[in-house]
């Protein structure tokens, strides 16, 4: 009768007591829904700007400014604010990363743990939490009321190198500490300079990878809008050049529009967010290829 | 005298052996470095002046301020005299920003622990891609989807709280409304998600593999697995998580401020209509400021700063302190 104890009705192993089966149900989920209600708010935002968006998709909104054009008028588009965007992003891109890059080569090649080092990364990690709105108050501060410049694209673009620094520094860091150092060795044993084993064995090594840093990084500031409002200012017409008078953004245009109670003016600001999501997304798809591409490979 | 001469000799080549190391003295080299460290010290120097020309900014409008700053709830800086204080502003910006993470914190480990337990590996890297995707989308566009389509939609949530839970006096009030503290809170707890809870599966992914591997050996299940070995030694991590989660609530503008209608005045009642933080103070009247007020913007800026400072600053420490122990 030995096989009393086996009879498949009773198990002698993995037999949970209820009150445990069901904890552990109800946990998971819990879980289950958390993740639903992480992804409805996505979904519903993307959709409404989609749907609302794509009414107002068309050559007029891409080729014209607001020149003229009131809250209450169909037409007008966002020529001046993508213009603008480009420019500012564009320049900023160029001040904020040779610096980030080269504050990440001195962090990671050449201080080597020591004191100067390790304050900048500090500062860095204050930099990376200063609000968006801070760093236009900053450049406020200085450009405008210091140095008594008007409002510019170029105003807007420093606003944004404060806030692009940071992103890139960690990201290139990150990419840096990466490379394994057999090839720092090897480049060193053949009595290259250090300099050029930086700049051509190492860099190189790494630049997929800080590409796809320094392309999100575009991504993020391409969408602030606070500090803009306080350094471009507004203006309805396209002005090219980004050191003189006022100029327009995306998402400052997007503020102006929404803030009209105007039907026409909802529209033309959902349009302008969706042009903004769009490129946005191609920058970051563009990133993520370029990183699975090639990843340096190392510990 | 022998031993002294002998110190400053390895004094002296420990000196020249950490110059060499950061320079071979090849012209190239020289101007490298010094590139290299300029950089760094360019970063330092931005950093010195965001405080300093804020200050110096700041001290006229505070000088000319009839108001008391820190308690004074009315902000009239373009008025004569001008009167304004950061009591209603630090009110607004802690209050929104700590409903958010309290919001946001638990739903955003859900989504952390079904990422890194409850789906398979292909599932896994999809959904974290998902995740990512809710950070690319700009604050303006959280904002105008807040203003446009959320609002219309809290109306029934605000009014049901209101009703279930209007003996709290947080939740009381007269008449809920949809553009309230409550509907900003929402809309920042959805965009701190990601930054919570893609830190929060970082920190899941160091458990280490054998006290998971231990606990299901002993029989557990999968949530006794993971309170046994997964959210112990998280914990700190997990904290340190949504103190940045919070951090970045606070610095938010302009989905806050697209949000929030302006009502003067504290209003305890976080269902109804009003409030004001400190960054969406700054970009709603930054248009009609005169120099006083901007003035008294760069003021309110350099709390805000401070106070976001020390929060990161908090988190950051929590969240290295953890990394000690592994």
């Amino acid at each position: 009768m030995s096989s009393v104890t086996t009879s498949p009705g009773k198990p002698s192993l993995g037999s949970i007591s209820a009150g445990r089966k069901i904890k552990d149900r109800l946990v998971q989920g819990f879980v289950y829904l958390a993740f639903a209600l992480a992804v409805i708010p996505l979904v519903s935002v993307l959709w409404t700007v989609l749907s609302n968006g794509v009414k107002r998709l068309d050559a007029d909104f891409l080729g014209h400014s607001m020149n003229g054009v009131s809250g209450r008028d169909t037409g007008g588009g966002a020529y001046h604010a993508i213009i603008g965007t480009l420019e500012q992003v564009a320049i900023a891109s160029a001040i904020a990363v040779p610096i980030a890059v080269l504050t990440a080569v001195y962090l990671v090649e050449y201080s080597g743990g020591g004191r100067l080092g390790k304050v900048i990364s500090f500062f860095v990690d204050v930099m990376t939490g200063i609000p968006s709105v801070v760093a236009g108050l900053f450049v406020l501060a200085l450009w405008l009321l210091t140095f008594d410049f008007g409002f510019s694209g170029f105003a807007g673009a420093l606003a944004l190198t404060i806030l692009m620094i940071p992103t890139v520094v960690r990201s290139s860091e990150e990419m840096l500490k990466l490379v394994p150092n057999e090839l720092r060795e090897a480049s060193y044993a053949l009595g290259v300079p250090r300099w050029r084993t930086i700049l051509f064995v190492i860099l190189p090594t790494a630049l997929t990878g800080m590409v796809t840093g320094i392309m999100l990084a575009v991504a993020r500031v391409m969408g602030e809008t606070a500090p803009l409002l306080l350094t471009i200012f507004f203006t309805k017409a396209i002005n090219t050049d980004p050191f003189k008078d006022p100029q327009g953004s995306l998402p400052s245009f997007i503020w102006e529009q929404a803030k009209d109670p105007n039907q026409n003016s909802i529209d033309r600001a959902w349009t302008g967010a969706l042009v903004l999501i769009l490129i946005i997304m191609v920058l970051n798809l563009a990133a993520r290829l370029i990183a699975g591409r090639r990843a340096p490979s190392g510990r | 005298m022998s031993s002294e001469t002998g110190v400053e000799a390895t004094a002296g080549a420990r000196h020249r052996a950490t110059a060499r190391r950061m320079s071979t003295g090849r012209a190239g080299d020289k101007i490298f470095v010094s590139a290299a460290r300029g950089s760094g010290i360019a970063v330092l120097a931005i950093m010195a002046a965001i405080a300093v020309f804020l200050i110096w900014k700041a001290i006229p409008a505070l000088q000319d301020n009839k108001a008391n700053f820190i308690t004074a709830e009315e902000w009239n800086p373009n008025a004569t005299p001008p009167k304004f204080g950061i009591a209603q502003l630090a009110f607004g910006t802690i209050v929104s920003s700590l409903l958010a993470m309290l919001i946001a914190t638990p739903v955003a480990i859900g989504i952390a622990l079904f990422i890194s337990f409850y789906s398979s590996r292909k599932l896994a890297s999809f959904l974290g891609y998902i995740v990512d995707l809710l950070a690319a989308v700009p604050s303006i566009v959280y904002g105008l989807w807040g203003l446009a389509f959320l609002s219309k939609h809290m109306d029934g949530i605000s009014e049901f709280l209101n009703t279930v839970l209007g003996w709290i006096p947080l939740f009381g009030g007269d008449s809920p409304g949809k553009n309230s503290i409550f509907t900003a809170s929402v809309v920042l707890a959805i965009m701190i998600l990601p930054i919570i809870s893609s830190i929060t599966r970082e920190v899941f992914l160091q458990v280490p593999r054998a006290n998971v591997e231990a606990a299901l050996a002993l029989g557990a299940t999968r949530w006794e697995t993971i309170r046994l070995s997964v959210l112990p030694y998280g914990r700190s991590g997990m904290i340190g998580a949504s103190m940045l989660g919070l951090g970045r609530a606070m610095g938010e503008t302009i989905a806050v401020a697209m949000v929030l209608t302006y009502v003067p005045g504290i209003n305890i009642h976080l269902l109804e209509d009003g409030g004001a933080t400190f960054a969406s103070n700054i970009a709603n009247s930054f248009d009609e400021a005169s120099a006083t007020g901007r003035g008294a913007l760069i003021a309110s800026g350099l709390v805000f700063f401070t106070i976001t400072l020390v929060i990161n600053m908090l988190a950051r420490a929590v969240v290295a302190r953890r990394k000690e122990f592994v």
